[in-house]
């Protein structure tokens, strides 16, 4: 490199790419060495954990491909997606996953166009236009490599997929799958090439894809009422309620908590620190029993699982409550003061300035309660839920498949469904905490 | 208040900030109160009433493993209940915060197959339901496990069967009170002369050897007293008499499905915290710890797990709250918890709202102690910056 001999000082030197540290991979016997037998402790660990590790996977594996019977499973995979859904009417539940996948991955794209990160030197300029070109590349390698990229980052879903798709008898749903993933990808596509002006508006699309999706599955003739819905369908529908009903209420509450006037803080306060310090269970039990009677006696209670989703709600708004404040602790005061200073009203002030930042800071959280809530949503059990746990006792009472021990057959299935959803769901969550930088500063 | 003036005129009352906010905060409130009310009368309408003397009246059940009488009134049973539920509580979160602690420090090992390992256990149990986890425990014991007649005796310390499992335990064999009582003793010396002989490494600079100190008191106590006393404490080995388990402590499948549900799940949740923890101490002070010559151990022990310790113990406390929220979840396996025993109250006859009521208050009480108990801890954690 020539140094130049003249304003050294007055202009900066262009950053000079550092050169990769050289790769040395090792070889085999000094993988084994340095990973597994470092001392003679290490190798003496390696021996009993692998021992413990062997014995667990031969025991696991052999009961996987031998011993259980998964006929349970397979007889039964429309109870555990659908639970009692009338078979004429699948469709209904087709149409609305369309819609559903469709604007999710229409919005999803748009956000993840509106949160990449801003350009900051010449190098990640170039890394940049190096990824776009790559992505421009549809050849059979750049395919290949796409391909497997994706298949690291969603392992888990397309794992519980396959294995789902591996049970069913005809390839219609498989298609249908393929389906889902291809809409979703092209709605995916879209929402990131959208104009700034309408990517701030996608979240509407989700709204009313929800309101979509509801209407095709209950309205018209032959339409099926929430009562009858059971299995897979009534976790994902009562997370996707509980958690669209309870961000309005959390946002207001964590507002109110942040709010400069005693009232609200002490109303807020309680609501939230009362609604957290009891289980869900209690408030399922609660709301079954009670939300009846808090309608006039001229109005037909709610059916049970409008009671349940409004317990859910008000129990998940406590929760979203304290993550949003989160978020609007994050907001450096220097923000607010700054959109006083140029007149902003208060209302403006959240609007435009502080709310567009929480949020997006608290967008992991948000992701990881949702995951919590359609982990909860096996509590639907307790309080006599048609839902993947009641399934899998049900069907351990038919005739074919009584007595013989097979629950923990039907409960392995539901796991894997549950792992499989919490698991992409919470990988994706941790790549949206690095790529935000929560937490950098 | 301030005096308006002419060259600042008092806005009108609509425009006036002080007005509005007090008028604001009135609104809110009428409208939370009336909201209130109105659901209130909705529920007297229906002729819903919020009476508690069922809890005077006799229960009519027994609680396994307790003393609980059918004759005893209902607050005796719910009351037995909430003593179940801090009995899981307390087992599970000890249980829970050794082996969370001990996964966690095994997914940063240099060892790939216990880093892999600890990995695979934290994220399958992690990703699913803590019921399912609990129900999984349950009907897999159930499957496995065999009769109470040909239970599996494994060396007189532990009995395995589908309806009873034994534990052995410690039986007191004469003068155990005055053993208990000189134990208490050693420990109240051994704490403080372990503190002083801190103090005195601190001052000098030389090792002081407080732990030697303190554990070699009540080691002498313990080991002196054991035979003094002549066997103050024995052993109480379980065994299978009459188709039930004597000696040693008897536990139902409901109770361990519970605990080692819970402790499985909040396990792996404890096991990310330690984890993070440990990651987010600055690599700068492993790095200076090591510039003055410390070993790794000493490293770990002296420099990083302090710090750790300070950033892992409040998101462990929450753990610690949620696995005792959790316990709620055993009534889906009939465990006698506190709503486990609501929900056997409501189904005898007992009017429910109250019931839950009560259930919920109790719940509200035991939140309320842990999280106080969080806030002293963090409180004494805190870092005092000048």
């Amino acid at each position: 490199m020539v140094i130049p001999t003249s304003d050294v000082l007055a202009e900066p030197l262009a950053p000079v790419p550092e050169p990769e540290p050289p790769v040395r991979g090792l070889s085999p016997p000094e993988w084994v060495r340095a990973n597994l037998a470092s001392t003679p402790l290490n190798a003496a660990l390696t021996a009993v954990i692998g021992a413990v590790v062997a014995w667990a996977v031969y025991r696991l594996g052999r009961w996987v491909f031998v011993t259980a019977d998964w006929a349970i499973v397979r007889v039964n995979l429309r109870l555990f997606m659908v639970g009692r859904f009338p078979a004429d009417e699948l469709w209904r539940l087709w149409v609305a996953g369309y819609v559903l996948v469709g604007t999710v991955g229409l919005a999803a794209g748009a956000l993840r166009e509106t949160l990449r990160r801003p350009v900051t030197s010449e190098a990640d300029a170039v890394a940049g236009a190096a990824s776009v070109g790559a992505d421009a590349a549809w050849t059979p390698a750049g395919l290949g490599r796409r391909g497997a990229s994706v298949v690291h980052r969603f392992w888990p879903a397309l794992l519980g997929i396959v294995v789902v798709l591996g049970f069913t008898r005809t390839p219609l749903p498989a298609l249908g799958a393929v389906g889902l993933v291809v809409v979703g990808t092209a709605a995916w596509v879209l929402g990131a090439r959208l104009p700034a002006r309408v990517r701030r508006w996608t979240w509407l699309a989700v709204v009313a894809g929800l309101v979509a999706a509801l209407q095709v599955i209950i309205a018209g003739d032959g339409g099926v009422g929430w009562d009858d819905w059971g299995g897979l369908q009534l976790a994902v529908a009562a997370t996707l309620a509980g958690i669209a009903l309870a961000f309005p209420l959390g946002l207001l509450l964590a507002l109110g908590r942040r709010s400069s006037l005693p009232a609200m803080r002490v109303v807020s306060i309680a609501y939230i620190e009362a609604f957290r310090a009891v289980p869900l269970v209690t408030l399922l039990f609660l709301g079954n029993f009670m939300i009846g009677f808090l309608f006039p006696t001229t109005v037909e209670p709610p059916s049970l699982l409008v009671r349940a989703v409004i317990a859910i709600t008000l129990f998940e708004a406590a929760y979203i409550a304290e993550i949003v404040r989160g978020g609007l602790q994050a907001v450096p005061r220097g923000q607010f003061e700054a959109a006083q200073a140029v007149g902003l009203p208060p209302t403006k002030v959240m609007r435009l300035v502080v709310l567009p930042q929480a949020l997006r800071a608290v967008i992991p959280a948000m992701v990881g309660q949702f995951i919590s809530l359609f982990k909860d949503t096996s509590l639907l059990f307790i309080v006599g839920f048609f839902e993947l746990l009641r399934v899998s006792e049900v069907v351990t009472l038919q005739d074919e498949f009584r007595g013989q021990g097979l629950r923990p057959v039907a409960l392995a299935f539901v796991g894997l469904i549950y792992w499989a959803g919490c698991s992409t769901m919470s990988r994706e969550s941790q790549r949206l905490e690095r790529r935000l930088g929560v937490g950098e500063r | 208040m301030a005096t308006p003036t002419a060259t600042s005129p008092r806005p009108p009352l609509w425009r006036d900030v002080r007005v509005l906010r007090v008028a604001f905060q009135v609104a809110v409130l009428a409208a939370v109160v009336a909201l209130v009310a109105y659901l209130y009368d909705n529920l007297r309408a229906n002729d819903v009433e919020f009476d508690f003397d069922f809890l005077d009246q006799q229960a009519g059940f027994r609680i396994a493993y307790t003393d609980m009488k059918p004759s005893d009134t209902v607050l005796d049973a719910i009351l037995t209940g909430l003593r179940n539920t801090i009995t899981v509580a307390l087992i599970g979160n000890a249980l829970t915060l050794v082996l969370g602690t001990l996964l966690g420090i095994a997914r940063l090992s240099g060892n790939w197959l216990v880093r892999r390992a600890a990995g695979a256990y934290v994220e399958t149990l992690r990703n699913v339901p803590p019921l399912l986890v609990i129900v999984l425990v349950n009907s897999a014991a159930l499957a496995a496990l065999p009769p109470i007649q040909e239970a599996n005796e494994v060396g007189g310390v532990l009995v395995l069967s589908v309806s009873e499992f034994g534990i052995v335990s410690l039986r007191d064999g004469g003068n155990g009170g005055l053993y208990a009582a000189l134990l208490v003793a050693a420990l109240a010396t051994a704490v403080p002369l372990g503190v002083w002989r801190g103090r005195v490494e601190e001052r000098t600079g030389a090792p002081a050897r407080r732990w030697a100190w303190g554990g070699g008191v009540i080691l002498a106590v313990a080991v002196g007293g054991y035979v003094a006393l002549s066997a103050p404490v024995v052993l109480s080995h379980p065994e299978v008499v009459d188709l039930s388990i004597e000696g040693g402590v008897r536990m139902g499948l409901p109770f361990v499905a519970v605990l080692v549900g819970l402790v499985l799940y909040t396990s792996s949740h404890v096991a990310e915290i330690v984890r993070g923890s440990i990651l987010a101490v600055p690599k700068g002070q492993t790095e200076a710890a090591g510039a003055i010559g410390l070993t790794s151990s000493q490293r770990l022990r002296h420099v990083v797990l302090p710090q750790a310790f300070r950033i892992a113990t409040p998101p462990i406390i929450n753990q610690f709250l949620n696995l005792t929220k959790n316990t709620s979840l055993g009534v889906a396996v009939a465990f006698a918890e506190l709503m486990g025993v609501t929900n056997t109250v409501i189904g005898n006859g007992h009017p429910a709202i109250p019931s839950i009521l009560v259930a919920m208050g109790l719940y509200l009480v035991l939140s309320l102690v842990i999280s106080m108990t969080a806030n002293l801890v963090h409180h004494r954690l805190r870092l005092v910056e000048r």
